[in-house]
């Protein structure tokens, strides 16, 4: 659809000490994250498989590629793991480190999956169920109240955050509209800065 | 073949809109699975419960959705759209990003859309509330799971569980709802 890579191949990009791992070792560590993250939390288990236990990227690297990885759409852990295998791999180290990652996952929820559409008329699959996503939505409203603790108490950030929920979820436009509508505002709000002001933070002491 | 085309369209089209992580898509795919695929809500937050069981990253259920309208060949075109455009797309800039270094406009497209997809998050809450949320029950393990994570460090997975386990026997032996 939108972009492709027109030079995927023979782009030396790696030039500046690209850290040596063997494409099997990418894909064996974020294996091991993919097997193990239950519960969510990716990205804490990838900083520090790429920070202190191979030491595959430097803070300063992983700060600069975890920014890209949010700014792009995309699941950030994902986004993460195909930065990262790029930056020891190229184009194979990405690919490699994202099945990685992905492939534990797919297993369970194929499994799962398939037995849930078998059982779905089953009246104990369906309480025990509905009990999970009674869970599942107390761990989704956790994280969103998490990750959005700062904003939610900075005037700008509410009114964005309040004016999405609102079209979403009250005119029920489609998310395209969502998105043409509140992105133009919030870039506008959240425009560069001239003379470098630090994001509102407390400007005391 | 259409309901393929369909499928891979629609992930596609999700995959890149997802600003800010998969949660942010999460009611536009409820609604869109509704009205093209015939996947009501009830089914579609059991199945997105399933996700949040699983290791890895919990978006992993949207094969769930492929697997229950074409099968095996669905839940590969849904992993394949919904993974590889953002992707790609992400691996782009990313080159992009070592030519020419940062910039003050992307911490500025950061600060913008992070707002955005916390609103969308929110409405995410909301769609699923609406759907799992059936009677008191559910509604007090929802807040009970809600302020156990927000302040103790109990892997989520166990709380889930818990709840589901829990509300389980409660339904099943005493007809709570």
């Amino acid at each position: 659809m939108s972009a492709t890579p027109e030079d995927s191949s023979g782009e030396p990009n790696l030039s500046v000490s690209a850290p040596s791992a063997t494409l099997w070792q990418l894909f064996y560590e974020f294996l091991l994250i993919g097997a193990v993250s239950f519960g969510g939390g990716i990205v804490a288990y990838e900083r520090i498989l790429l920070i202190e236990k191979r030491k595959w990227l430097t803070v300063d690297e992983f700060m600069a590629t975890l920014a890209i990885s949010q700014t792009m759409p995309g699941l950030n852990s994902v986004n993460l793991a195909v930065l990262a295998g790029n930056h020891v791999r190229g184009t194979m180290g990405a690919i490699a480190a994202s099945c990685g990652l992905l492939i534990p996952g797919m297993v369970f929820v194929l499994v799962a999956g398939v037995a849930y559409s078998a059982g779905e008329d089953h009246p104990l699959v369906n309480i025990l169920l509905s009990g999970v996503a009674a869970g599942a939505t107390g761990l989704l409203a956790a994280i969103t109240f998490k990750i959005g603790d700062n904003h939610f108490r900075h005037f700008k950030s509410l009114v964005i955050i309040v004016a999405t929920f609102f079209l979403m979820s009250f005119l029920k436009l489609s998310l395209v509209w969502v998105l043409v509508i509140m992105g133009p505002i919030s870039l506008f709000l959240y425009r560069p800065q001239p003379q470098q002001k630090p994001f509102e933070q407390d400007s005391s002491s | 073949m259409s309901a393929l085309l369909n499928l891979a369209l629609t992930f596609g089209m999700l995959s890149l809109l997802a600003v800010g992580g998969g949660t942010a898509v999460l009611p536009e795919m409820q609604t869109v699975l509704a009205q093209q695929f015939d996947i009501d809500h009830t089914a579609f937050v059991h199945i997105y419960s399933i996700g949040q069981l699983a290791p890895g990253p919990n978006m992993m259920m949207v094969l769930v959705f492929g697997f229950q309208v074409a099968g095996m060949l669905g839940a590969a075109v849904v992993l394949l759209s919904f993974f590889l455009p953002s992707s790609i797309l992400c691996l782009w800039v990313g080159r992009l990003w070592d030519r020419i270094g940062e910039r003050p406009w992307r911490r500025s497209v950061q600060n913008a859309l992070e707002p955005i997809s916390i609103g969308l998050m929110c409405s995410g809450v909301y769609a699923v509330a609406k759907a799992a949320v059936i009677g008191p029950l559910t509604l007090s393990m929802a807040a009970v799971t809600l302020v156990v994570i927000l302040f103790t460090r109990v892997n989520p997975v166990f709380m889930i569980l818990g709840a589901g386990v829990a509300g389980a026997a409660l339904m099943h032996f005493f007809g709570f709802k």
